[in-house]
């Protein structure tokens, strides 16, 4: 499309009123930071939680005073009760899988950087960009008010928060209050809150692929986008096929405990006394099967754990060329790579299930699928150690977070080779090697990414650099303090450690762990306070940062060609134009080291970044 | 600060190997037919992931020593990948982890992909919130008929077995399961409210029990003693505490056992659950 076009349609002026400007704002970036500012927000609650429940873990019984305060139903005198901590088990996934690792990586970065890395002026539909983040917005309130109004702070009518886990296994988070603490209106807002979040994930999405689609800028072609724009592409795609899956079976849901359906609730019931159709407390039930959620909820996600990492992935790529100072290695296989994944994480869900009672004979499908899936994972980390050869690397704090990225990539990842198997799985489910697993893989490797992401794209979007000397010291001791945490998980995981227990004191077997259990809790409490290390270089560096020019780290790609911060319209109506790949580092004859993608520079022949043989 | 960094990731795979080889921490000695496939099949794999995970990180490091900036004004090597590195390196992958998928059916084919041998001991199997109910068949070997309309755990008929059905009448249900050593064995599994799942860690064995399903699984355990049985589904409050026991008996304290009427069967079961004492490898 031509330039003409382009600003004909898209161009709008920059608001002047506060509430527009700030709040109510259509401009990508704006709705972009707010994204991040959601997710900063979601992310203490999540790490709090995860705090409480090492504490309860490691010293049970301990006496709290603050806690019984806080929550006098959920801490009674101060000392944490099971159903206590099952709700920080719950909430804690709830809010790390869909207000961090859903919201900071798309919704955040990718809507701040996605047009401009094109060289669009925003997004193609701003009202629907401003509407898709303030209905997260809600979903992050009904979500914290099934913690405060169903979590202990009205303490005549208060049970606890939710207590389903993230995955919400029916029939227990279906049939209601009968099923014990834990099941009532928390669990009810629990649902309601995720519903609300698919609908804003869902407009997103749709925004993200329609931008990406049609809105490229002169000499844009596909295979001369960033690998990040690839993978923002991607997940949006299966953001758009996953999330009506799991709206429909919150519906379902939600119908089951409040409308008297039974999708999920198979008749012949008998809880806590009651048979299901006897009495007014536990209405008839017939027909409904607990396993259908288990595939509706698995269906999405699945794919949610892509959608959690993918972005990480291309953040990753982005920033370890940039500091490689090389063109990164392998971009068409890259590119390959990432679709292979979002196309294979539709096949693989039922590797969550193979105990479930679904069928054995398609966990044997589900298990080759699911060991397939890690060959274009490790093709990935391939092309990452192949960019990195030969290169001329820069060690600045997004550097180390994205090589650290790479590191915690294949310590995470490199088990689901166990995990993927079915006679393995026998002994691995449902334990802790389960929970090293995803959460150094889904949780940290993620988190890496957008850690990297942060420091590299902070001076592009607030104007100033953030401290290195924190930054660094950030790294070093998270880096370390997550590999102390989840790979001694692993290994309570094969002692046959079980998840979401409140307390170990029952059996036996699990006594021999307790040394373990206290170093992971004490790895955890280091590191979860370095973390506000980082809250005070972002926030301090917004103000007192050292001033950030144009490009401070002599990156390629047109976020780097607009000013810091960039103006409402990115690019002050000055469309760039696109003449090589994104990556078109250490080019040989070029003046620099770096040629941007607008240098049209017709005096040096070089690759466009898409050629995987060319030299 | 590239030294630096190669050398601690370095040394987290360091501990990391060191914490898998030294097995300090591992599975508990195991005790069913079908366990040594699985154990054999958990070998093959670590060795794998094992070399994968340090030549990466171990790759990784010496990328990230060698090639720090200097300071020399030289450029990194201009290049764009090779497209045959990238088929030499899926192609090997492919063929690592197809492979390992493939063989990791075998133990998982012979106990699910089968129906229990013929002779195979039964028993029922019926969670509740925080409770295991085991129901036998005795001396006649035929389960009497149970309803969940019959379900009182008023009356401690947890199971709702009917009564009025001549089979039930030597039929017994305790909290505890017992089950011959050298033996098939046939759960029936089913759920009266939630998901449950059944857990013994050194039996190598899992499986969730599913309201409004009844699952058949079968194993054959080998080794006579007392484990530990626990949930490992998260089914409400006290999950920590769904805890009962797996007795293996011999053959003959098992069929003195099962050809006791209820009451003293019970008895007995609380008599053979002090007799026998948890592995020491605890």
């Amino acid at each position: 499309m031509s330039d003409e076009t382009h600003d004909a349609v898209h161009r709008h002026e920059p608001p002047k009123g506060f509430i527009r400007k700030y709040i109510f704002s259509l401009d990508h970036k704006v709705i972009g930071i707010q994204y991040i500012m959601l997710a900063l927000a979601a992310v203490v609650v999540g790490m709090l939680m995860s705090l409480l429940m090492r504490l309860n873990l490691s010293w049970p019984g301990t006496n709290w005073p603050i806690l019984g305060t806080l929550f006098p139903t959920g801490a009674p005198g101060g000392v944490m009760n099971p159903e206590f901590y099952l709700s920080l088990v719950t909430m804690h996934g709830t809010m790390m899988v869909f207000f961090v690792l859903t919201t900071a990586p798309q919704g955040g970065f990718g809507n701040y950087f996605l047009p401009i890395q094109i060289g669009a002026e925003d997004m193609a539909f701003p009202v629907l960009n401003m509407m898709s983040f303030w209905i997260t917005f809600v979903g992050f309130v009904v979500l914290m008010s099934a913690i405060i109004f169903a979590g202990g702070w009205t303490p005549s009518t208060a049970t606890v928060g939710p207590i389903g886990g993230w995955t919400g296994y029916a029939p227990l988070s279906a049939l209601g209050q009968i099923a014990g603490p834990g099941q009532g209106m928390g669990m009810n807002l629990w649902i309601i809150s995720i519903a609300i979040f698919c609908v804003g994930s869902l407009l997103g999405a749709l925004n993200f692929i329609t931008t990406l689609l049609n809105m490229r800028t002169r000499g844009m072609s596909l295979m001369r986008m960033p690998l990040t724009c690839w993978a923002w592409f991607t997940t949006a795609v299966l953001a758009l096929l996953s999330f009506p899956v799991l709206l429909g079976g919150g519906i379902l849901l939600l119908l089951d405990r409040l409308a008297g359906t039974s999708f999920f609730i198979p008749g012949g019931l008998y809880v806590n006394g009651l048979l299901s159709g006897v009495d007014a407390r536990f209405p008839l039930h017939t027909g409904g099967s607990p396993i259908l959620w288990q595939h509706l909820f698995w269906f999405f996600g699945h794919p949610e754990v892509y959608i959690a990492i993918l972005p990480g992935m291309g953040a990753t790529s982005h920033i370890l060329a940039t500091f490689a100072r090389k063109p990164i290695f392998g971009y068409r296989a890259m590119v390959f790579a990432i679709f292979a994944i979002g196309l294979l994480g539709f096949f693989v869900w039922g590797h969550h299930m193979f105990i479930s009672g679904m069928s054995p004979y398609s966990a044997v499908a589900f298990s080759i699928l699911t060991l397939s899936i890690g060959v274009p994972s490790a093709v990935k980390t391939f092309n990452w150690l192949g960019t990195l050869w030969g290169a001329r690397i820069r060690f600045t704090t997004p550097m180390l977070f994205a090589i650290g990225f790479v590191s915690l990539f294949v310590a995470g990842g490199i088990s689901g080779l166990i995990l993927g198997q079915t006679s393995l799985d026998l002994t691995s489910h449902d334990t802790y090697i389960v929970l090293g697993h995803f959460h150094l893989v889904m949780g940290v490797a993620s988190i890496f990414g957008m850690f990297a992401a942060t420091y590299f794209w902070f001076p592009k979007m607030f104007g100033r650099l953030m401290n290195e000397s924190l930054g660094k010291f950030h790294f070093w001791i998270t880096f370390v303090g997550v590999y102390c945490i989840f790979i001694p998980m692993h290994v309570m995981g094969l002692v046959g450690m079980p998840r979401r227990y409140s307390s170990f004191t029952e059996y036996d077997f699990l006594k021999q762990l307790h040394p373990l259990v206290m170093f992971v809790s004490i790895a955890a409490i280091i590191t979860i306070a370095v973390q506000f290390v980082f809250y005070f270089n972002l926030f301090w560096s917004i103000f007192r940062g050292k001033k950030a020019n144009e490009n401070p780290w002599e990156a390629t790609t047109l976020e780097w060609n607009t000013t810091s911060p960039p103006p409402h319209d990115n690019f002050a109506g000055v469309i760039p134009t696109v003449y090589r790949g994104p990556y078109e580092f250490a080019v040989p004859g070029a003046p620099n080291d770096f040629m941007m993608q607008t240098d049209s520079g017709a005096e040096v022949t070089s690759g466009n970044g898409g050629n995987g043989h060319k030299h | 600060m590239g030294r630096a960094l190669a050398v601690i990731i370095w040394i987290l795979t360091l501990l990391t190997v060191i914490l898998f080889v030294s097995k300090k921490w591992w599975f508990p000695p195991a005790i069913s037919a079908h366990a040594p496939a699985v154990d054999r099949q958990f070998m093959i794999t670590i060795v794998v992931v094992g070399i994968a995970f340090s030549a990466a990180q171990i790759g990784l490091g010496w990328m990230v020593w060698k090639y720090r900036e200097t300071g020399a004004r030289d450029r990194a090597l201009y290049t764009h990948g090779s497209n045959r590195l990238e088929m030499v390196w899926t192609v090997i992958t492919a063929i690592i982890f197809i492979a390992l998928a493939v063989m990791g059916q075998s133990a998982w084919a012979s106990l699910r992909l089968h129906d229990a041998p013929p002779g195979s001991y039964a028993v029922e199997v019926v969670a509740q919130q925080f409770q295991w109910n085991f129901h036998y068949p005795g001396k006649d070997g035929v389960f009497g008929k149970t309803d969940p309309k019959l379900i009182d755990d008023s009356t401690l008929n947890y199971v709702g077995l009917d009564e009025t059905d001549p089979n039930a009448k030597d039929d017994s249900v305790t909290t505890a399961l017992a089950i011959p050593v050298n033996r098939p064995v046939e759960l029936r599994l089913r759920s009266k409210d939630v998901i449950h799942s059944f857990w013994v860690p050194p039996l190598r064995f899992k499986q969730d029990l599913v309201p409004g399903m009844e699952i058949k699984v079968h194993f054959t355990a080998t080794r006579v003693g007392k484990y530990e049985l626990a949930c490992a589904e998260l089914c409400g409050q006290l999950h920590f505490k769904m805890k009962s026991y797996m007795l293996v008996l011999p053959d003959d304290e098992l069929r003195a056992l099962t050809a006791l009427p209820q009451e003293q069967f019970q008895a007995r079961m609380g008599e053979l659950l002090a007799k026998y004492q948890l592995p020491s490898t605890y």
